[in-house]
């Protein structure tokens, strides 16, 4: 097991730490400790390196640095953005709209808020996993306090029409959230060109640590604290900053955003591979998410007659790192709420496999994979009561 | 998450397959609730004298379909009836909580195999002694 090659495939989960990370990172444990907040000379250095991290992040995001709040990861930042604009509008409404793929984090927060009084409308997307701008305009009210639409879907990998829907939210004076988790060094991103009030993103996901992240805040935006207690932030998020952590999110970001098209090219180029292969090898697929507007790493794809979970266990025993949208997966028993928004048949919802590509991954990656998953679909296809009907005998 | 017993029974399923012209055969599950298992039984003389299946489904229930299948070869009808879900998971060292009901669909998928004989034979199906077992345990998809 211990030299067992491993391939990577589910970037979209979490990421490995870069070199250049660790290194930016590595001083920020034992030598540099300082607490931000302190007076003496190691403490003005860590805050130095917080507001340059702070830098880093706002330049990505075409954000001033000012409009950058560090926080513990996407989700707090999902949770800070909706609820902060939420509890600070609620004179003016109690309306949000957000999507029926949004992730849990952003759904979970909004059900909340349900309880809490607040009116939610989730937005339809197509078959494709796209929401239709002409929606959202329709489903605006005067009583409406909040849009949040994800910015690529971690899923089915769909590239969502942000621009257009920011400009849309703009027109209507409704504050513009977006989940950006998956989106960043993926979409080049320009907060004020695009219309983005919030902005949620976590280090992660672009090869940074684990337990920090960001939300961009616009700048004289309403919004309520979610942490209270210290004066850290600028007195919008307590608790004493992860410093190693915003160091690792800001080298991180920096690097991410340094050439999108080059990375995405690379990127697509095996994901094309990947994707190409699987179609000519195996029979009676489908395709998930959108064919062009998706993530450059990202394949979602359906193999009907059999179930995800078998699939993960046939590719870790050949140390491919793969996720699923079956339900047998979850723990929950219930199948993705993105396959199922995009009008796809539960039962061929429970033969997804989501593979995503990174940086690590090569060519000799991709060519392994499909050297493995059609024996392995064919193995399972042929124990299942399903494929049997289906092939009559 | 799964026990090395699952992994070993989901990696090797015995009894894959049909049986040519089986004495009983059951099928249960929903492809909507993600698995459905079709037991094959070969009854002589009151003894399962072969036992084969097909499934989709997950880990858990390839594992419990392979371990159900290899539980009642040998045995006679009645403790064949008699093999409980508790029974299937126990042998594969136990199950997650949540796939505990892939040992019930197993259980089920036997009954009806066995009652689909005795039917055939113009006997009595028999009656499922636990039917609380499919409401109560943890992770039935509700279908």
């Amino acid at each position: 097991m211990a030299d067992k090659r491993i391939i990577y495939m589910d970037h979209s989960a979490t990421t490995c730490v870069r070199k250049e990370v660790l290194e930016a990172m590595a001083p920020y444990h034992a030598e540099r400790f300082g607490n931000p907040s302190s007076i003496y000379s190691i403490a003005r250095e860590s805050k130095k390196a917080v507001e340059a991290a702070r830098g880093q992040v706002a330049k990505a995001l075409g954000a001033d640095p000012d409009e950058i709040y560090f926080t513990s990861g996407g989700s707090e930042s999902d949770n800070w953005a909706i609820k902060g604009v939420a509890l600070a509008n609620r004179q003016k409404g109690n309306h949000i709209i957000t999507t029926k793929i949004e992730h849990h984090a952003v759904l979970h927060t909004c059900q909340y808020l349900e309880k809490e009084g607040f009116r939610v409308t989730y937005l339809p997307v197509d078959r494709y996993g796209l929401v239709s701008p002409a929606d959202l305009e329709k489903a605006i009210t005067d009583t409406t306090i909040l849009i949040s639409v994800m910015y690529a879907n971690n899923e089915i990998g769909t590239i969502e029409p942000i621009a257009e829907l920011g400009a849309i939210a703009k027109k209507h004076k409704v504050p513009f959230h977006t989940d950006a988790v998956q989106a960043i060094g993926n979409i080049p991103i320009d907060v004020k060109a695009q219309d983005i009030d919030l902005l949620s993103l976590s280090a992660h996901k672009f090869y940074g640590p684990k337990g920090v992240g960001a939300l961009y805040i616009r700048k004289g935006l309403k919004v309520h604290n979610l942490i209270h207690g210290g004066g850290q932030e600028r007195r919008r998020r307590a608790g004493t900053e992860n410093l190693a952590g915003i160091v690792g999110l800001g080298k991180a970001i920096e690097l991410a955003t340094a050439d999108i098209e080059g990375h995405n090219q690379t990127i697509r180029a095996l994901r094309d591979r990947l994707l190409k292969g699987i179609q000519a090898r195996i029979s009676d697929t489908h395709l998930n998410g959108h064919p062009e507007k998706r993530l450059p790493g990202n394949i979602n794809i359906s193999f009907e007659f059999i179930e995800g979970e078998s699939l993960l266990l046939w590719l870790d025993d050949e140390g491919i790192c793969a996720s699923t949208g079956s339900a047998c997966s979850s723990g929950s028993l219930e199948p993705s709420h993105v396959l199922m928004a995009t009008g796809l048949p539960v039962e061929i919802s429970h033969g997804s496999l989501r593979l995503t590509l990174g940086d690590a991954n090569t060519v000799a990656d991709v060519d392994f994979v499909l050297g493995v998953l059609p024996g392995i679909v064919a193995k399972l296809r042929e124990m299942s009561p399903l494929y049997k009907g289906k092939k009559g005998g | 998450m799964y026990s090395d017993k699952v992994m070993d029974h989901f990696k090797n399923p015995r009894n894959v397959g049909e049986i040519e012209n089986p004495s009983g055969v059951g099928e249960v599950g929903n492809p909507v609730c993600g698995d459905i298992m079709n037991i094959y039984l070969k009854i002589e003389n009151n003894i399962v004298t072969d036992a084969k299946f097909r499934t989709f489904g997950c880990g858990a229930a390839i594992a419990s379909s392979s371990m159900a299948t290899e539980l009642v070869k040998g045995k006679t009808l009645e403790e064949a009836w008699d093999l409980s879900n508790k029974a299937v998971a126990e042998a594969l060292d136990g199950l997650p909580p949540v796939k505990m009901h892939c040992s019930v669909l197993a259980e089920e998928g036997i009954h009806k195999a066995i009652n689909d004989y005795r039917k055939k034979q113009g006997l009595e199906p028999w009656v499922e002694k636990n039917p609380h077992a499919h409401e109560h345990v943890e992770g039935t998809c509700g279908l």
